[in-house]
C-alpha cells in the first residue's frame, strides 16, 4: 500500500512488525514496530509508558518522512 | 461461428511503413493472414470482416484506436476475434494486445493474438490476453496461425483450456488450482533429493520480482503539512460497519475522526483475522495511534490530521487489491490536500 | 542405542452409537452419553457438549470446526498421548501405540476466532479435505457466556483431546490389523554414510490467542528451536491450539501423521539418511522471529544435515520467517525445499507470498487459498452456518439461497503446508 500511495505523489511512511515483508513489497520510507499483535504498543508497560513508546515511533516516522533517500531506508 | 479479423497496415495489404499513420478502416472477408485462418478454420468459422489500422496511428492514439476498432468489429457481431500474429513487431504487438485486451473485456468474446516472447506487446498485456508463442518472423506463420484458431475454437467453444505449453499460449501469471499425482510433502522430497544431486527440477511457484516505486524527496516542514494515517491492522468501529473481511479483503472503511481524541475499546475493535486480537482491543491506538497523533497536533509537530482515518485487513488480502485500495485512498488524500501518510501494520 | 517404536493400524469403517464403546472388527461402537461425559470432563468452563456422526457421501456440513483429532492409545512404552495436556510429561515415542484408522474427533461449537473452516461429507468441498473422507465424531462443545477467549479455546483444545484418547482407549484391546516397525538411530550420522543427509525443519504458528501450538503443552512461543524425534509426534507430542485459516492451519490430526515426516522415514536408508527434526515457533517481534531462525538454523547445521525440508503454517508474517530459515540454510551450503501455499487473489494473479527471497528456488505449492469454491445446500449443517460471513475466506453475501459461495481458504486442511494433499497450483 505504501508503494502505491507513493506512486500518487504523497510520501508515506510505513510502521510495521515484520520489516522484511515491507521490503520485500517495496516500501521505501520503513519504521519497525514493536509486535505484530500491537504494533505502537506494549500491554507490558503502564500506560503513560505505552504512550510515550507510541509517541516515540509516530517521531520517528515524522523524521523519515523528512529526510531525503535514495533507496528503501529502515529508520 | 463467426469471426472478425485484426491487422495492421502491412499484413492488411495497404502498405508498408508509409502507410503506418493509417486510420482503422474495414474491409469484408479475409485478407493477408486471414487466408490461411480461413483455409485452417474450414466450414467451422467464416471471417466475416479484417479490420486494418497503421501501426503508428493505433500507437499515437490508442484509446481513439481501440474504441474505433472495437466498434468496427461490433458491427459484426462475431463469436471470436483473432488479431495478429505481430511476431517481433512492438508496435503492432502492442495494438494487437490492447486490441484483444477490449474485445474480451467489453464483448466477453474470445480474442486471441500470436507474439514473439520478446514482444513488448507480451510483457503489457500477458495477465489478460492468450498470446500464442510465435516465431520472430513470418517464417512462423503456419505454425502460429494453427495455435490460434485451435485455442480460440476451444474458448468459443468453451471447452476446457491445457496449460500453456500443451496449448501454444504463453503463460498468463495466472496461478490455478489443479490435483498432483503425490502428495506436497512427496513431491517436496523428491524435488529436494533432485536439487541436491544437481539435476534439473522445477520449482511450483518461481519467486515473484516486486516491482519498485523510486522514493518520493521528503516532505519539506512536517509542521505545515496535512497528515493521513492509514492502517492494514483492521482497526474499525466496533459492529464492523463495512464489514470488512476477516482475510482476503475486499472492502476498506474511511472513518471520521475529527471529533476524537484516541480511539477508545468502547467504540473501536479490530476486525483482523490473522492476529491475537486482545491487545488491539484492549486499546486500538496500539495499532492505530490516533492518541499520540493528536498529541502531535496540538504541539504543531504536525500541520494537522486529515479528518478521517482508513482501515482494511491485511490479512490474506492479495498484493493486488491492496494496490488497489491504496490507490483509490490516494485519491482521495489528493483530493484533500494530504501531504504524508503514515501506514501502520501489524 | 536403538530406539524402538510399533504403530498398530486397527481400520475402522463403519461407525454407530450403542450401548458399549467398542470395536468389534472394523466396526466402532460408542456409548454417546459416556463420550459426552468423557469430552466433558471436570471442566467447569464447558455448559453443554452434543455429539454427531458424519460419515463421508453424506449431505452434511460441520462449520465451524477447530480441530481434528485421531483417537490412538499408548499401549507400551511410557507416558500417554497428548503428553502435557491430559497426560503426564514423560517423554512418549517410544513403545507401542494403537491407532483408529479411519475416524477423527472433530470438535466444533461456537466460533472461538475468526478462522475455524468447513468441512464438507460430500459435493466439490469433500474432494479438498483428508477429513471429508474419515468417519467423523463431531463434538459440540459451548462454553460459559463471558468466558475469556484463551479460556474458551483451551476448553475446547482439551476435550476434543479428552474425547479422542477415550475413543482411542477402545485400541487397547484390539489386534491391529497391520503393524508398523520405526527404528530410531541417534540422529549424529556415521561415517561413510553417503546418503544425502536430510533435516526436517517443522515450522509452528506461535502468535498468542488462537494462533498456538504446543509441544509437550508448552506454548511453542516461549521455547527455543529444539530436537524432536519422529515417533513423539506421532503420539500427539504437538497439538494445534489454532484459529488460523482453516486451509493451512495444521491441525492435530495433521501433527500425527505429519505426512514429511512419514515420506522421510519411509525413505530413509533408500535415498536419504533422515538426519532429525527440529520443531520451531514462528513469533510476532522480529527479535523473536530471528532469534529463533538463526538458533533452528544452528541447529539444522549441528545435525550435519545436507539438505532440509521447511514446512510452514499460516501465511503472510510466516512467509517472513520461512524466508529467514531458507536464505540463513543455503547460505550454509545446505539446500533446501519449501512447502507453502498460496494467496494469489481470487483471479491468481497476485502475487502469492508476502515475503520472497532469491534463495528460495524450490518451492513446493499447495495451492492458491483465494480460489472461489461454490459449496451446494446440505441437508443436515453441524454447528452453526451463519458464521460463514465472519470466518476468513467468507465474505458478506456469502450465504445464498442454493448454497455458499467462499475461498478455499476456509475447508479445512485444503492447502496444508505439511503436504498433506494433492492440490497445487501452476501458472497459466
Amino acid at each position: 500500500m505504501a508503494k502505491e500511495i507513493e506512486k500518487a505523489g504523497i510520501p508515506t511512511v510505513h510502521i510495521c512488525t515484520v520489516v522484511p515483508i515491507s521490503k520485500t513489497v517495496g516500501a521505501n520510507r520503513i519504521v519497525p514496530a514493536i509486535a505484530i499483535p500491537h504494533p505502537l504498543g506494549n500491554p507490558a508497560k503502564s500506560e503513560d509508558e505505552e504512550k510515550q513508546l507510541r509517541r516515540s515511533l509516530l517521531d520517528k516516522a515524522l523524521r523519515a518522512l523528512e529526510t531525503k533517500i535514495e533507496e528503501q531506508t529502515v529508520f | 461461428m463467426r469471426a472478425v479479423l485484426y491487422l495492421n497496415q502491412f499484413f492488411g495489404q495497404i502498405g508498408a511503413e508509409d502507410k503506418a499513420d493509417l486510420e482503422p478502416l474495414v474491409k469484408n472477408g479475409s485478407v493477408g493472414p486471414g487466408n490461411l485462418f480461413r483455409e485452417l478454420f474450414g466450414a467451422q468459422v467464416e471471417i466475416a470482416a479484417t479490420v486494418i489500422c497503421g501501426d503508428n496511428y493505433f500507437a499515437e492514439h490508442i484509446d481513439e484506436a481501440t474504441e474505433k476498432v472495437l466498434s468496427m468489429i461490433a458491427d459484426y457481431a462475431p463469436d471470436l476475434v483473432l488479431a495478429g500474429p505481430a511476431f517481433n513487431a512492438g508496435r503492432y504487438g502492442m495494438a494487437c494486445g490492447a486490441v484483444c485486451e477490449a474485445v474480451a473485456k467489453h464483448q466477453g468474446i474470445p480474442a486471441v493474438t500470436g507474439m514473439f516472447p520478446e514482444n513488448p506487446g507480451v510483457e503489457s498485456f500477458r495477465k489478460t490476453v492468450y498470446i500464442v508463442k510465435t516465431k520472430a518472423t513470418t517464417v512462423g506463420m503456419r505454425e502460429a496461425a494453427e495455435k490460434m484458431c485451435r485455442l480460440v475454437l476451444k474458448l468459443a467453444r468453451k471447452e476446457p483450456v491445457g496449460l500453456p505449453e500443451e496449448e501454444g499460449y504463453l503463460p498468463r501469471g495466472l496461478r490455478r488450482n489443479y490435483f498432483a499425482a503425490e502428495n506436497g510433502a512427496s513431491r517436496a522430497i523428491t524435488m529436494l533429493l533432485r536439487k541436491m544431486k544437481g539435476e534439473t527440477f522445477t520449482t511450483e511457484y518461481p519467486m515473484p520480482v516486486f516491482d519498485r516505486v523510486a522514493p518520493l524527496p521528503p516532505v519539506e516542514r512536517m509542521s505545515k503539512a496535512t497528515l493521513a494515517l492509514v492502517t492494514s491492522g483492521g482497526i474499525v468501529p466496533k459492529g464492523n460497519p463495512d464489514r470488512i473481511e476477516s482475510s482476503s479483503a475486499t472492502r476498506y472503511g474511511k472513518y471520521d475522526i475529527s471529533a476524537l481524541q484516541r480511539l477508545s475499546p468502547e467504540f473501536y475493535e479490530t476486525a483482523h483475522g490473522g492476529y491475537d486480537p486482545t491487545y488491539a482491543n484492549e486499546d486500538p491506538n496500539r495499532v492505530m495511534p490516533l492518541d499520540a497523533a493528536r498529541d502531535m497536533e496540538r504541539e504543531g509537530k504536525i500541520g494537522r490530521l486529515h479528518p478521517y482515518y482508513y482501515a482494511t485487513v491485511g490479512n490474506g488480502t492479495s498484493v493486488a487489491r491492496a494496490g488497489q485500495f491504496a490507490g483509490e485512498i490516494a485519491k482521495d488524500l489528493i483530493i484533500s490536500d494530504v501531504r504524508a501518510v503514515i501506514i501502520t501494520s501489524t | 542405542m536403538m530406539m524402538k517404536y510399533e504403530l498398530g493400524h486397527i481400520p475402522i469403517e463403519e461407525i454407530a452409537w450403542g450401548q458399549k464403546t467398542s470395536v468389534e472388527g472394523t466396526l466402532l461402537q460408542i456409548n454417546r452419553e459416556k463420550l459426552l461425559e468423557k469430552t466433558r470432563g471436570d471442566d467447569s468452563r464447558i455448559t453443554s457438549v452434543r455429539a454427531d456422526i458424519a460419515k463421508p457421501g453424506e449431505s452434511v456440513r460441520i462449520i465451524p470446526v477447530k480441530d481434528v483429532i485421531e483417537p490412538r492409545v499408548k499401549i507400551d512404552g511410557k507416558g500417554g498421548v497428548f503428553p502435557g495436556l491430559i497426560s503426564g510429561v514423560d517423554t512418549v515415542g517410544e513403545g507401542r501405540t494403537h491407532v483408529l484408522k479411519g475416524c477423527a474427533v472433530v470438535t466444533a461449537g461456537q466460533i472461538v476466532g475468526f478462522q475455524e473452516g468447513i468441512i464438507d461429507m460430500s459435493g466439490p468441498g469433500a474432494r479438498y479435505s483428508t477429513f471429508s473422507k474419515l468417519l467423523n465424531i463431531v463434538v459440540c462443545i459451548d462454553v460459559k457466556n463471558g468466558i475469556a477467549h484463551h479460556e474458551h479455546e483451551e476448553a475446547i483444545r482439551l476435550a476434543g483431546l479428552r474425547a479422542a484418547a477415550y475413543l482411542g482407549e477402545v485400541g487397547r484391546s484390539a489386534t491391529p490389523a497391520h503393524l508398523e516397525r520405526f527404528e530410531m538411530r541417534p540422529p549424529f550420522r556415521s561415517k561413510g554414510d553417503d546418503l544425502p543427509g536430510i533435516v526436517y525443519l517443522y515450522m509452528l504458528l506461535s502468535q498468542g490467542l488462537l494462533h498456538d501450538s504446543y509441544l509437550y503443552g508448552q506454548d511453542m512461543k516461549n521455547l527455543l528451536p529444539t530436537l524432536i524425534m519422529p515417533t513423539e509426534v506421532m503420539d500427539g507430542a504437538i497439538v494445534s491450539g489454532n484459529c488460523v485459516s482453516a486451509c493451512d492451519k495444521n491441525t492435530t490430526y495433521h501433527h500425527q501423521n505429519n505426512p514429511v515426516i512419514r515420506e522421510l522415514l519411509n525413505r530413509d536408508g533408500i535415498d536419504l539418511h533422515f538426519l532429525g527434526t527440529v520443531v520451531t515457533n514462528c513469533n510476532v517481534t522480529l527479535k523473536d522471529k530471528t532469534r529463533s531462525a538463526r538458533y533452528a538454523v544452528k541447529l539444522v547445521h549441528m545435525l550435519g544435515a545436507d539438505g532440509a525440508v521447511i514446512t510452514k503454517e499460516g501465511f503472510g508474517n510466516p512467509d517472513a520467517d520461512t524466508m529467514m530459515y531458507c536464505a540463513r540454510l543455503e547460505e550454509k551450503g545446505i539446500r533446501t525445499v519449501i512447502i507453502s501455499d498460496e494467496f494469489a487473489g481470487v483471479d491468481g494473479a497476485s502475487q502469492s507470498l508476502a515475503d520472497t527471497t532469491p534463495q528460495a528456488d524450490a518451492v513446493v505449492s499447495t495451492g492458491n487459498a483465494n480460489e472461489p469454491i461454490a459449496l451446494p445446500h446440505m441437508d443436515k449443517v453441524i454447528g452453526d452456518i451463519r458464521v460463514i460471513e465472519k470466518m476468513a475466506g467468507g465474505q458478506a453475501g456469502s450465504l445464498s439461497q442454493k448454497g455458499i459461495t467462499v475461498e478455499l481458504q476456509t475447508i479445512m486442511g485444503a492447502t496444508n503446508e505439511l503436504g498433506f494433499e494433492f492440490l497445487t497450483a501452476r501458472d497459466e
